[in-house]
């Protein structure tokens, strides 16, 4: 079977935004480029964010600086967050922002006319010194949604050439180890295209459907870190998952640390606002991974709410009504629907929830993609026409913890830096790779197993197995021996998922074939992550082991790589060196 | 539970049919979305369209026992009373008005290309400020309620006119998002705007019947901001 090959300058797999961010840069700049993202680009995960965009516009405070944010991060990332990176991040980040309100992003206003800024978690003044910081800019409480319309209909100004509801498959990449582009399918007729690329930009998410319980929504997989494992690209710190404080118990549909910056806070079975115990000074307004682990404290302890004790309560009345309509008009809509709680009279029930994918695949500023020349050891090295750009990125902004808010200043300021170097890149004649015929056959091997399966176990069994161990062996506190046991089910797993079985092999938009490639996506995330995090052997960030509960700084102030070649797990360095600013030396990490 | 779930795959159907389900939900008031995933342990050969699953994304419009609405945040209670005590079935079909591509899922082009024609995005041809361009909480207020739209479509292929005249008549969620930038104290393209509206069907064919309204599932009113266009139109003309 040969297949149609469609050629561009640029290919970008994910319509959030990251991935429309630089598409928008790159049509711009009139060269070929096209935007695959396997649901209408309004739909991707993106919509799904609340609370805001954290960014140092000065606005709330006139005298905000982005170094101050710069301090909050390096410290929210239990410091392997790497601080050229970060520097970046928030060194632009102003500017990047502005360019969303020039896009015509609804911003909520203050009466000067300026953007809203709330508080978030983890923010601080004069570098940790000057008390709460408000520097989160928000559109009420559906930032995300605000955002990805506003750069979707940018992208519609500037004629962006869209293949929506195509799903990327794999990547094709030559003897040499260069990426040549992507194989796609049509969703609607079935059709498998190589979209080849002198630069192949994944923008495609994170994969908290990983676990049972999770934030995110039905789309993330982990599509594009399942096609770099798959193509030999590592992946970094892919054990650090961030568990979200308040996602709605039993649902999983989140609920934005915007209330407790709005002045909602956390009470158990007795009424305690038990984080002014963990926290003091921050209290409800801490690093998410120490909030949600407090909770859990409380939920173990038997302080949790509910006839099963197995979760604590959001309070929100005392906001009264007319703040809770204006600023949080969303979550008022979602905790009647989910939880059938008017947050104008009772509280909401939340639980730390799976939220975020802190790991993803190295990359530099520029979003180009970097291995090391050892697999899991050795210098860095660029993969020639490759680079991952958002929540699939590892730049790393975020190290061991995220800081809320930083994720959407992460996919506009990242999406826009790859737009820009791929712009030069070109224009300097960037060449295209050329892949063989194996090569391209060999990126279409996986799509075939399925379409010539004959028999075993179904896609939904598969997937709940792998989802079920990763709640039980890989959740907010980690155990050794409980990790080691989830690592072997992950491998029984594998064996499993290479038989499992696609019944329906028909062509127009069958879901059932989606499914079951997005399952392999899952198994490589699950994977990754259970052996990374089974190998660092500290307590840092996100990552919370009950047989090592400290920080190690002396072995793993570092990141952890994973190398889906060998399967094994190696160290790189952290970048301490900022360019225009002091280095941030790890300390103590309290709120 | 009994679901009837309309089927249509273009590959194996010359027409499209009704399946009935027995579903089990444990007594449970799901939502319709978690429904639909249940029948799909059962049958992997339907096909329908979720992301979210919360509300916000806009994936999942179809019509449920008569009305169009968002399946992940239907709740059986509301949308088919008595369904869980056996009295009733849960039906659904796709929206109604647009190409059937297979089972649950529309060939939205139609409704997008209607989307498009509002150029709908901000325009604004003054040098960009080094900060962002200020507008007041008041103006800003003015954008509530017409921001939020989703695009679902639960709301244009619930509207008589639009399904009379889908290529003429722009329909109430794009007409919402052209008053949504008509509105905005930012944009400097109003004149310009209004007069791509004026014509006898991209606006004018709204009768006012206001299903629209009763549909959209995140409570917009399209009829309220077609009311404003109108207005504005007037206002021009005199």
């Amino acid at each position: 079977m040969s297949i149609r090959t469609i050629t561009f300058d640029a290919v970008i797999v994910g319509g959030g935004g990251a991935g429309m961010r630089a598409s928008l840069q790159l049509a711009q700049s009139g060269f070929k480029t096209a935007l695959i993202s396997k649901v209408f680009p309004t739909r991707s995960h993106t919509v799904s964010a609340q609370g805001g965009i954290t960014c140092a516009i000065a606005s709330a405070d006139p005298n905000d600086d982005w170094r101050w944010h710069m301090y909050d991060t390096v410290k929210g990332s239990d410091y392997i967050g790497d601080q050229d990176a970060i520097e970046y991040m928030c060194s632009v980040g102003p500017e990047a922002v502005f360019e969303l309100d020039h896009m015509g992003l609804p911003f909520s206003r203050t009466e000067e006319g300026r953007i809203y800024q709330r508080p978030f978690g983890g923010q601080s003044k004069n570098f940790g010194e000057g008390g709460q910081a408000a520097r989160t800019c928000a559109a009420a409480d559906r930032t995300g949604h605000a955002l990805l319309h506003a750069l979707y209909q940018q992208n519609l100004k500037h004629n962006t050439q869209f293949y929506n509801e195509w799903l990327a498959t794999d990547l094709v990449k030559n003897a040499r180890g260069q990426v040549c582009g992507v194989i796609a399918m049509c969703i609607e007729t079935g059709e498998v295209v190589f979209f080849k690329s002198k630069a192949t930009v994944f923008a495609t998410g994170g994969a908290g459907r990983i676990y049972a319980s999770t934030t995110n929504a039905l789309i993330n997989t982990g599509d594009g870190v399942g096609m770099a494992l798959r193509a030999g690209v590592p992946v970094q710190d892919i054990e650090m998952w961030q568990f979200h404080p308040t996602g709605i118990a039993g649902a999983g549909v989140l609920v934005t640390e915007g209330c407790r910056g709005e002045g909602g806070y956390l009470i158990n079975k007795d009424g305690e606002r038990f984080m002014e115990r963990y926290a003091p000074n921050a209290k409800d307004l801490a690093g998410r991974d120490v909030v949600a682990r407090s909770m859990m404290m409380e939920i173990l302890d038997g302080r949790g709410c509910g006839p099963n004790g197995d979760h604590v309560y959001l309070k929100l009345d005392h906001l009264g009504e007319e703040v809770l309509h204006s600023r949080l008009p969303g979550i008022c809509e979602l905790s009647k629907t989910f939880a059938h709680a008017d947050p104008v009279k009772e509280p909401v029930p939340v639980v730390p929830t799976c939220h975020y994918m802190m790991g993803g695949i190295p990359s530099n500023i520029h979003g180009q993609a970097l291995r090391l020349s050892g697999g899991h050891e050795g210098d860095d090295q660029i993969i020639d026409g490759l680079f991952a750009v958002g929540e699939v990125a590892c730049v790393s902004v975020h190290g061991a913890n995220r800081l809320g808010g930083n994720s959407l200043l992460d996919l506009v300021v990242f999406g826009r830096a790859a737009g820009l170097f791929i712009e030069d890149g070109l224009r300097q004649g960037m060449e295209q790779a050329e892949p063989s015929r194996d090569d391209i056959e060999q990126a279409m091997s996986r799509y075939r197993r399925w379409d010539e399966s004959k028999k075993g176990e179904s896609v939904t069994s598969l997937r709940k197995a792998l989802q079920q161990t990763m709640q039980n062996h890989f959740g907010v506190f980690r155990k050794g021996d409980l990790m080691a046991e989830g690592v072997s089910m992950l491998a029984d797993l594998r064996g499993r998922i290479a038989e499992g079985h696609l019944d329906d092999k028909s062509k127009a938009f069958n879901t059932a074939r989606v499914e079951a490639l997005e399952l392999d996506n899952l198994l490589e995330v699950a994977q990754a992550t259970a052996i990374a995090a089974e190998g660092r052997k500290e307590s840092r960030g996100a990552h919370s082991r009950y047989d090592f509960p400290d920080r190690d700084d002396e072995n793993w102030l570092c990141h952890s790589i994973f190398d889906p070649a060998t399967l094994k797990l190696g160290k790189r360095a952290v970048n301490f060196s900022p360019k225009t600013v002091d280095t941030f030396q790890p300390k103590v990490r309290t709120y | 539970m009994k679901v009837s779930i309309y089927r249509y795959n273009p590959e194996t159907d010359r027409e499209p049919y009704m399946q009935e389900y027995e579903v089990d939900t444990q007594g449970k008031d799901l939502m319709v979305l978690d429904v639909l995933a249940l029948v799909k342990e059962q049958d992997p050969t339907l096909a329908y369209r979720r992301s979210c699953r919360e509300g916000v994304c806009g994936s999942d419009g179809m019509n449920m026992n008569g009305k169009n609405g968002l399946a992940c945040v239907t709740a059986l209670s509301i949308v088919a009373p008595g369904v869980l005590e056996g009295k009733k079935a849960l039906v659904i079909r796709p929206l109604p008005g647009l190409p059937v591509i297979r089972d649950l899922v529309v060939d939205m082009t139609m409704f997008y290309n209607q989307y498009e024609k509002v150029q709908p995005y901000l325009i604004n041809d003054t040098p960009a400020p080094a900060i962002e361009r200020l507008q007041s909480p008041e103006e800003r207020e003015k954008l509530d309620g017409l921001y939020e739209c989703i695009l679902c479509a639960c709301c244009s292929t619930s509207c008589p006119s639009f399904w009379w005249n889908p290529e003429k008549f722009l329909g109430p969620a794009a007409l919402l998002q052209g008053y949504r930038f008509l509105a905005d104290s930012r944009d400097t393209a109003r004149d310009d705007r209004l007069s791509r509206l004026d014509d006898p069907f991209s606006l004018f064919r709204c009768r006012g019947i206001m299903n629209c309204v009763s549909v959209c599932p995140k409570g917009l009113n399209p009829t309220r901001a077609i009311g404003h266009i109108r207005d504005m139109l007037l206002e021009r003309a005199i």
